[in-house]
This record gives C-alpha cells, structure tokens and sequence, in this order.
C-alpha cells in the first residue's frame, strides 16, 4: 500500500470507529433515558409499564391541591376533563403552579394509584400549555362556550 | 408616524438586499468592475435601513406608543427605561429585527475590514450575506412586523415577561446573536470560495478572524445565558439541556471545530473541503437554532407563539440555504480538495481527532433534540429525551477532547515524536494524577468523579502551561522569546487553560452541591453543608411594577455571621405571574443560594429552597477565559497587518492613478 493509501484507510478507521462508538452510547443511552408521555386516561387504562418512570400532564383541578400537616408535601388532583389521577409531590413547586394551570409532571406510579412526582413543570408564560397537555385536553360534554 | 418610517425602512432594506444579493455576484462572474463595487455602497445603505428601523422601535418602546402591538404586548408605562430597551429584541419579532439589523453590522464590518480582499472576493462574500439578509427580511415582512398598528391602542401594555427583567437576559440575546450571524460571514467567505473554486491559506487567513470573533460572542452569549438560568429560573441549575440550549450549543460546537479545522487550513492548506463543509454546518445550526426556538414546536421557556406559518418560512429557508450550499458543495468541492501528507503523531492528527469529536458529539446533541419531534411526527407517540441522554453521551465523548487538548496545543505540524511529547508530559502527568487521588479529600467525602474532574482539570491546564513554557525554555533570551510568541498563541493558551477552569467548575458542583427544601418559620433554623440558615421572616415590599414578599435570612458559620440574604417572592402587576427572585451569596470557592418557596400555614413559615454550590461561578468563568481567548486570537498581529498592508497598497494605488 502507498502511504497515502495507509493514511486514507486509517482515517477511515479512525472515523469509522469513532462514528460506531458513538451510536452505541446513542443507543444505550437512549434506551434508558427515553420518557413516554400519557394522559390521566391512559394511566387509569393502566398503560404505562408498572414502575416506569414516565410523564404525565394535564390540568390541576380546582380546589385539589392539599398540603397533608403544613408541610412540604403537596397532593393535587390531575385531570384531562376524562380521568382523574392523584399527583403526590414533595418539595417547592414552580412559580406557575396554580389550579386550572396545564403541568406535567415527571414520576412513578404506586401500586395504590397515586402518582408520586419527583418533578413538576408548569411552563413561564401564564397563556401557555405545554402541547403535549393541549392535545389531551378534550372538552367536558355540555360545556357550552361564550357566557 | 415613526413607526410606518420603521416599517418603511425595513421594505427599503428589503430592496437593497436584493441588489446587494445580486448585482455584484453577477458582476464578480462576468467581471465588470463597476457591477462589484455596488457592494460596498449597498452594505451600508442595508446597514442605514436597518438602523432606522431598529432605532424607529426603540422609539416606540421609549416613548411607550401602545398602538403597536409588539410593544403593547412587551412593554408597560411602568417598566423600567433599560427593560424597555432590552424588550425591543424580548420577543419573537423584535429579535428578528436585532438578527437582521446585527447582520447588517457584520456585512459593513466584513466591507471594512475587507478593503484588502480581491474586489470579486469581496462582491461575492458580501453578495452571499446578502442575500441572508433577504431570507430574514422577508421573514419579517411577510409573517412577523414588529411596527404591526393596533386599534384601538390599549391604555396600557400587557408589560415584558418578568423572567426577562434581568440585566442577564437583557445582554444575552444580542450576544448570542452576534455569534449566530457571525457565522454567517464564515459561511459566506466559504460559499464564494465555492463559486469562485479556489479555496487558499490566503482565504483560510481571511476568514479566520471573523470566525473566531464571531466564536467569542456565541461563547459568551452561551455563558450569559447559563449565568441567568442560574440567578433567575430559581431553582439553582446551571445547564438543562433545554431544547433551546442545545440550539445555541450545536453550532458552538460546530464553530469550535471550525474555528481549529481553519487553523490546519491556513497553516498546511489541508482539510479544505472539510473546512467548507463545516462553516456551511455552522451556519445552518445557527439557522436551525433560531427555527427551534422562535418556531414554538419546542415546549420551552423562550417558545412565545407558535404560529405554522413562521415555522413553515424558516424551515423552507433553512431548506434552501443547506440544500443549496450542499448541492454547490457537491459540484465544486472537488475542486477544492487538498492533498496534504502528515503522520499519524502532528498536530494536524490531533485536530483531526477534535474535529472528530466535535461533531459526533454535536450530531449526538442534535439527534436528542430533534428526535422527539420526529416521533411526534410519525404519530409513534409522545417521548422526551432528558438529561441523563445526553450527560450519557455529552462525558464520554468530551472526555477525550478535554485529554488531547494540551498535548495537541504542544505537538508540531506535520510530524513529531512521542518521546518529545512525553518528556513535556512526564511532569504534568504525575502531578495531575497525584492531585486527582488527593485534592478530593479535601472536601467531605472522595468520589471518583470529582477525582477524575479535578485530575483531568489538572493535566489540562499543567500541559497547556508545559505549551507556554516550551516557547521560551532553553532560549538564551526568554523574556524576548516570549515577547516574540504571536498573541494568537496566548489567546489559545488562554481559552484552553478555561477549560480546565470549567472541567474544575462542573466536577466539583455536580459531585458536591447540596440541596434541601425544607419548612422554615420565623427563629428556626437549617444546616447544610456547614452553614447554618437562620429565617428572621418574611415581609412584604414594593418594586417599579411589581409586588413582592421578601424572606430576610442570616447565614452563619463557626459563630460568625457570613451574609444576610434577601430572596424574593415577586408578583408583577399587569401579567399577575408570580416570579422567585432567589438571593445568592456568591464566592469563589462557594455559592449560598436561597429561593422561596410558600407560604405554609399559618405560623408565618414558609418553605424555603437551600443550596450550597461549591466551585459554581468556575463554570462561567471558563466561558470567559474561552471568551478573551478568542478575542486575544482573533486579534493577531498577522491579521492587523492583513488590513494595514493592503490599507498601504489601496493608498498607493489611488496615488498612482492621481
């Protein structure tokens, strides 16, 4: 081989490995770390997997939000006008936390139903809903829009 | 009236553009003369329009004139007089216009400074920039005027989101800004080359420059934009891998590469069609950052309105200018290639392998990023990739760059000998590994991340010191050995040695940082990490154009008070969003952090965020070293005397003909 050969197939090499060993860590990484996102209703149809850390979003519903003994646990209701789950969340909520207010919230479902958050999301704009939660919302039947 | 005069500027420059965009290309194919000195001319009246424009909005926003929508849903009587400047460029349309008008800047710079340019080079460059500046105009005019009237004009505006009320927010955006469009230059000077079909050390030198300034800015708008998530998102991180953050740090790290793969360019004239390649990638990431951000697919902090038709321009933009510059990438690179030998141990090999990395580890960033759009797509259902993805795939990939980067800074071109290298890297080595296993213990338990952050933090900054060093040791006269050193040699000492202050600052705060919320009422206390935090209570003040509760807490350690801290709880007035300002004690060696939570109860307690962050503010302060690196770099003698030899050969030229 001439050395520029040598040279072009090393590059190659050298690229070729490089390229291989980062998809690999893509890969692995993205297995472990992909979250799925599911609505209220679809937790209740018990779809996501048991113990999978997953998302879920919705609105809070009004008058929910419950604070057990003063202290830094929070509880609140989470619904997308079909279902209803029970959020449990310990530690500061974000500034846009409020009820009525679309989050979504990162966690584990226990085997009582309740969904214990170890992040919530409420997004910086008071007008905003995170898409996700948008596409879930459906109208409640018989709500009639305009005064 | 001046905002139709805005308006009316912005239609101009819209005209100008197009001439920009085409006369002087086609003068430059065909050669007349008279055709390419149009360029110069257009660039200003561009720059002119786009002032009067952007100065027309700012007016609107001083004098708080309601009836145009964008300063109606920005602004507010009460806002602060450099809030309502910053909030000319805080939204979707108002930033456009700082793009369009920080392009023009760039375009008279590149007319300026490129006097000594061959006169179709030059056409050809600032006919690309052009027709840039055509794409974003359009993009304002047709989906996004920032002078859009109102009626009737509201009595008062809806006030600029509160988060942006920071002297952080209000310097990042233009800076990120500039370095966004600054690779706009790069991207240009490698199209014409393209067009034209010679690619040199001579063009490698000319681009190289603005390249790196442009580089500087992005660096440090990434930083600003880091150091405000800190202070004002309230909940102590530094770096999220936001959707939004990875837009800006894709083409950052694109542009690293860029900005090493040209310095192989000018000094051996290899890696030239890679180098093309690259400024095309950097600019289009810079593209696709501002889609990404501005489009509102993303769910994220900086998405205002989403609106089909402005992701639609954008991404049909984007189509054209990376399938345009692919395609003439594709017919002309072959022209351009270079056949340059070097062995496996130089420092071509070396950047080789950064160049590698660089990329892979962007192209791994952008997979994560745009992936769950792909699969929203598709209909294959909803998913978001978070953080542990990319701190995944991020460490072990930059592992390796952060290891070559003083050796290769020490290797010479072409070839050199691993014997050489390892008798400069003996010292630093054992030093590095001895400070790694012991420094740790220093703090409150060893880790075997904090011993490989600060070991490698070590090696890091030892072999970019071991490089310096090298210049003069052995000289019979150092001191005039280190006077001869180009300044470009400091200035990349410089923005290496940041890394190793930044590698420092992320081991220690990730490995070491504290964090508690707890309940706090008045006269009760908490302990983290040596300190103790006292609540004294919380009461109510008034700001410009908000309300707020602020907590008054003692910090205090070893009987001695440290600081007194004022976090607070703000609610504006006109948008109602509550708002944590959280109050920092900052250090070198260490932040105290306090954030509200609540109130709880009805004891006057609320709950209170804790943070203690050894080493934080050496994570920004990497970004600056990098920063002032870049400036030092681009600011080379060889590049002054560039402008000033050809600056002489123009005078003479005009003499002659006189």
């Amino acid at each position: 081989m001439t050395p520029a050969r040598k040279k072009r197939l090393m590059l190659v090499g050298l690229m070729i490995f490089g390229v291989g060993v980062a998809v690999a860590l893509a890969l692995r990484a993205f297995n472990s770390n992909l979250m799925f996102f599911y609505s209220p209703t679809q937790v209740v149809a018990g779809e996501p997997p048991k113990g999978a850390l997953f998302r879920v979003g919705g609105m809070v519903v009004k008058g929910s939000i419950q604070r057990p003994g003063g202290g830094m646990t929070v509880r609140f209701a989470l619904t997308d006008n079909r279902n209803t789950i029970t959020v449990q969340y310990t530690g500061i909520l974000p500034d846009l936390f409020r009820e009525g207010q679309g989050i979504v919230a990162k966690g584990r479902l226990r085997p009582d139903g309740v969904f214990v958050a170890d992040e919530v999301l409420a997004k910086h704009d008071e007008n905003y809903m995170p898409p996700e939660v948008a596409g879930i919302l459906k109208k409640p039947k018989g709500m009639r829009t305009g005064p | 009236m001046i905002p139709e005069l805005g308006h009316f500027a912005l239609i101009l420059a819209l005209a100008v553009a197009l001439v920009q965009a085409s006369v002087p290309l086609v003068g430059a194919q065909l050669g007349i003369e008279r055709w390419m000195r149009i360029a110069r001319p257009a660039a200003w009246a561009l720059m002119l329009c786009m002032a009067v424009a952007f100065g027309a909005l700012s007016w609107a926003f001083v004098h708080d004139d309601f009836s145009v929508l964008y300063v109606a849903n920005n602004s507010n009587t009460a806002l602060p007089l450099v809030y309502k400047l910053s909030a000319v460029w805080g939204s979707h349309e108002g930033s456009l216009l700082l793009w369009a008008t920080v392009l023009s800047l760039w375009t008279v710079a590149v007319s300026l400074f490129g006097r000594g340019l061959p006169l179709a080079m030059l056409s050809r460059v600032l006919s690309v920039m052009g027709m840039v500046s055509i794409g974003f105009l359009l993009f304002m005019l047709l989906t996004s005027n920032p002078f859009e009237r109102v009626l009737p004009p509201p009595l008062e505006g809806r006030d600029l989101n509160p988060l942006l009320q920071d002297p952080g927010m209000a310097m990042h955006p233009p800076m990120l800004y500039m370095g966004y469009v600054g690779f706009s230059v790069a991207f240009a000077f490698a199209i014409a080359a393209l067009i034209d079909g010679r690619l040199d050390a001579a063009w490698a030198r000319w681009s190289r420059p603005w390249t790196t300034v442009a580089w500087m800015f992005l660096t440090l708008g990434i930083t600003l934009g880091s150091w405000w998530a800190y202070n004002e998102l309230g909940w102590g991180g530094w770096w999220f891998w936001d959707p939004v953050e990875n837009a800006s740090f894709m083409p950052w790290l694109v542009g690293t590469a860029l900005v090493h793969s040209l310095a192989v360019t000018e000094k051996r004239g290899a890696f030239k069609a890679w180098t093309v390649l690259l400024a095309v990638f950097a600019f289009s990431l810079s593209l696709l950052g501002t889609f990404l951000v501005r489009s509102g697919v993303l769910t994220s902090v900086h998405a205002f309105a989403t609106d089909p038709a402005r992701g639609l321009f954008i991404l049909a933009f984007l189509g054209v200018v990376v399938g345009g510059s692919l395609l003439l990438y594709a017919w002309r690179a072959p022209a351009v290639r270079s056949h340059v030998h070097f062995s496996p141990v130089s420092r071509e090999a070396v950047l080789l392998l950064n160049n590698l990395l660089l990329v892979v580890t962007a192209a791994s960033i952008l997979l994560g990023t745009l992936y769950p759009l792909i699969v929203d797509a598709l209909g294959v259902g909803k998913i978001s990739v978070g953080a542990p993805y990319f701190n995944a795939v991020f460490v072990p990939l930059t592992l390796p760059l952060a290891f070559l980067v003083g050796v290769g800074a020490m290797l010479r071109w072409k070839q050199d000998r691993l014997e050489r290298i390892w008798r400069h890297a003996r010292w630093p080595a054992a030093v590095s590994l001895l400070a790694g296993l012991v420094l740790p213990l220093l703090f409150d338990h060893w880790t075997w991340q904090a011993a490989l952050g600060i070991g490698l933090a070590c090696w890091v900054g030892l072999t970019t010191l071991e490089g310096l060093r090298d210049r003069w040791a052995g000289r019979s006269r150092p001191l005039a050995a280190l006077a001869r050193t180009p300044r470009a040699f400091y200035g990349m000492s410089l923005a290496h040695f940041g890394i190793a202050v930044f590698v420092t600052g992320i081991a220690l705060t990730t490995t070491y940082s504290l964090e508690k919320d707890v309940r706090l009422a008045p006269g009760e206390s908490y302990v983290l990490g040596g300190y103790e935090f006292r609540m004294l209570g919380v009461h109510p003040v008034h700001g410009p154009n908000y309300e707020a509760q602020q907590g008054t807490l003692e910090v205090w350690r070893a009987g001695r008070r440290v600081a007194v801290l004022h976090p607070e709880k703000r609610v504006y007035r006109v948008q109602r969003n509550p708002m944590t300002e959280a109050a920092i004690d900052a250090g070198v060696l260490r932040d105290l952090f306090v954030a509200l939570g609540e109130p709880l109860g009805s004891d006057g307690a609320w709950s209170v965020r804790l943070y203690y962050k050894p080493f934080i503010r050496w994570i920004w302060s990497g970004g600056l070293f990098m920063a002032v690196g870049g400036l030092l770099a681009a600011t080379d003698r060889r590049y002054r005397q560039l402008v000033r030899r050809d600056a002489r050969a123009m005078l003479e030229a005009v003499e002659a003909t006189a």
